[in-house]
């Protein structure tokens, strides 16, 4: 029993980052409607700007965060500008194909400006551990918790209630619509841009204080995808319970699972999850329930 | 794909000969003379060239057959590489177990991949777009895993050694034979994967990509159709991956990952995605990228010296390509053929 807590309460700590991930991903595709293959990079490039300002440029913590928070809405705004923007109206595949394209780009630029060298991240969320239902947890990943939690209540209540929400999702359901109706349309796309890289650097500073910095982190932005479509792809509340089962999910299959299969099977199970919630439910839990078929 | 261009006096009398892939006696010229060129090439050609050609055959026959799924059917698969590994692994299998020869090693190569392409293409009979991505992603996922732990078979990380391919009991060792050994099943490849959209099946799988709805309502079985998408694609990536085995002589779970994939992915959009010169070209670009990338930074490394940043530039550059490509020339490297023989045809007239 205690094994299983651990595990239960471990995955619900890790699937907090992937909510997080998972937020900024599903924000985008409920504003403009693209799926974004490179929200891995991006978070990764974060995390090297949060490393670059703090330790390379050893400013303050609250300097060095306020800069990477900066920098990262900057980056945001660029990629939707010089990317995304050129391809608004073009089929689902153009934009698929042009997101996996940045992620090259993107990795390529971290290689080029930090090198291949795995780095050690400083700690931010520092903390003596602590024990939850006779589990020990460390600080950083109630902090990821917490965290995402804080960002689901805003962006929920965000989409919602603000004027600027309600256009968002205008823009996003139909483009011509919004337009007739004076909204300002590429302003709501690139403002998803950007706050969805704003969440990146969130969820970068904690990642990079969970493992050394390297290209190889980018694989969380793929992780992302059985959390997005389990919840939901259009969900803000999906991405947050995707993350959360997710997490406990990988972790239960690596505990128990991992003495009877061979090799790293909590990387796998989550995909495997992915394919059949595909063929069962494709608009996840709660997502919108409409999805093009023939 | 046909220019519609034709030289005056040309007349087509009757369909069958307006229906020729090589119309005018000066294209059937040219190409006679390509393929002859491409048959003395280990005669004229060096080492360092032959490798370079041997690699891009191989990949012509994988980027056709994803050229099938993705550009032709419109179905987006990030799982080619998985597929191309599939294939290996037959071949692999088959031949150091068994000792098949590889005349038949191959195309059971290609009809396992098919097998597993149409059962990991069963998502896409609800699914479309993005979602078929993803569903495809996790083949990739779930077929690398297999690569790797499946050991009684696949041997794990360590590999399998392949022995070299014996014809009439000849071990093909050098360079040479072994461009012949793989020009036929290249040349073969570009011919069918031609040819399969001048016939009923290719035609349907086009109308499943235009409009799967008037598709379905004009008799054509979407569903069928895409699993049989599926399958030819697989069929080509099973066949490449079997002779990217034969031509390593070691097969290994790392070479058939994701990026393998995005590769194949890259050479049909920068070539041309629907059309049969596309993933040629692609496929001649994307590899030739790092090579000539790496004579670049030696040319330039009296200048400034960036040979540590080569795996950065590559990736750099490969990005900004399918990028640019896919917002400035969304029809690719074909168009820009299509448009350079178009100006060659009416030279020195602008029309």
């Amino acid at each position: 029993m205690d094994f299983f807590l651990f595990l239960v309460v471990n995955g619900i700590a890790v699937g907090g980052i992937y909510a997080l991930v998972a937020l900024g991903f599903v924000l985008i595709y409920k504003a403009t409607g693209a799926i974004n293959f490179a929200q891995g990079e991006v978070l990764l490039i974060c995390a090297y700007l949060v490393y670059a300002f703090l330790v390379q440029l050893e400013l303050p913590l609250w300097l060095a965060i306020l800069a990477a928070f900066f920098v990262a809405m900057l980056l945001g705004l660029t990629i939707e500008r010089l990317f995304l923007r050129p391809l608004v109206g073009e089929p689902v595949a153009s934009v698929i194909m042009v997101t996996i394209g940045l992620a090259y780009l993107l990795r390529g630029v971290i290689r080029f400006a930090w090198g291949s060298v795995e780095r050690n991240f400083p700690l931010i969320f520092a903390g003596p551990p602590i024990a939850v239902a006779g589990v020990t947890v460390k600080m950083v990943h109630l902090w990821a918790l917490g965290l995402a939690t804080a960002c689901l209540v805003v962006f929920s209540l965000l989409f919602k209630y603000s004027a600027t929400g309600v256009r968002m999702r205008a823009a996003a359901d139909n483009q011509r619509a919004a337009l007739s109706l004076g909204i300002d349309v590429n302003r709501m796309f690139a403002l998803s841009w950007m706050v969805a890289a704003l969440l990146a650097a969130v969820g970068a500073m904690i990642i990079g204080q969970m493992n050394v910095l390297s290209i190889e982190l980018s694989y969380i932005g793929l992780t992302v995808f059985p959390v997005v479509i389990l919840g939901g792809l259009d969900s803000v509340v999906g991405a947050v319970v995707g993350g959360l089962v997710i997490g406990v999910i990988e972790n239960l299959a690596g505990g128990y699972l991992g003495a009877y299969l061979p090799g790293a099977v909590k990387f796998i199970v989550p995909y495997i999850v992915l394919l059949v919630i595909l063929l069962i439910r494709p608009y996840g839990f709660f997502g919108t329930h409409e999805i093009e078929r023939v | 794909m046909s220019v519609g261009v034709r030289p005056c006096g040309e007349f087509a009398r009757g369909y069958p000969e307006d229906e020729r892939v090589l119309k005018t006696r000066f294209v059937r010229a040219s190409m006679a003379a390509f393929i002859g060129l491409l048959f003395i090439l280990p005669f004229i050609a060096g080492g360092y060239v032959l490798a370079i050609v041997s690699g891009i055959l191989i990949a012509v026959v994988g980027a056709t057959g994803l050229n099938i799924l993705t550009g032709y059917t419109g179905l987006i698969s990030v799982g080619q590489g998985a597929f191309m590994g599939v294939g290996a692994y037959t071949v692999a299998v088959l031949a150091t177990v068994w000792n098949i020869p590889f005349w038949l090693t191959l195309p059971a190569a290609g009809l396992v991949t098919a097998a597993v392409g149409a059962v990991f293409g069963l998502p896409s009979l609800r699914l479309k777009g993005f979602y078929l991505a993803i569903a495809t992603l996790a083949a990739q996922f779930i077929l690398d895993y297999t690569f790797m732990n499946w050991e009684s078979v696949t041997k794990g990380a360590v590999g399998i050694l392949v022995p070299r391919p014996a014809l009439l009991g000849h071990a093909l060792a050098n360079d040479a034979e072994f461009y012949y050994f793989l020009l036929v099943p290249a040349v073969l490849g570009v011919v069918v994967g031609r040819n399969l959209f001048r016939t009923h099946v290719g035609r349907a799988l086009i109308a499943v990509r235009d409009q799967d709805l008037a598709a379905e309502i004009l008799g054509v079985n979407v569903l069928k159709m895409k699993l049989v998408a599926f399958a030819l694609s697989s069929f080509f990536a099973g066949v490449a991956g079997g002779l990217v085995a034969y031509y390593t002589t070691s097969v290994a779970p790392g070479a058939f990952n994701l990026s393998l994939s995005i590769d194949y992915l890259a050479m049909i959009i920068i070539g041309g995605l629907g059309t049969s010169t596309g993933p040629i070209l692609g496929a001649i670009f994307v590899l030739l990228i790092p090579d000539v990338l790496q004579h670049l930074i030696e040319m330039l490394r009296n200048v400034v010296d960036v040979s540590y940043t080569f795996a950065a530039l590559r990736e750099i550059i490969f990005g900004l390509f399918i990028i640019g490509f896919l917002i400035g020339k969304p029809e690719g490297l074909a168009r820009f053929w299509r448009d350079f023989r178009a100006y060659w045809k009416l030279w020195p007239f602008a029309y």
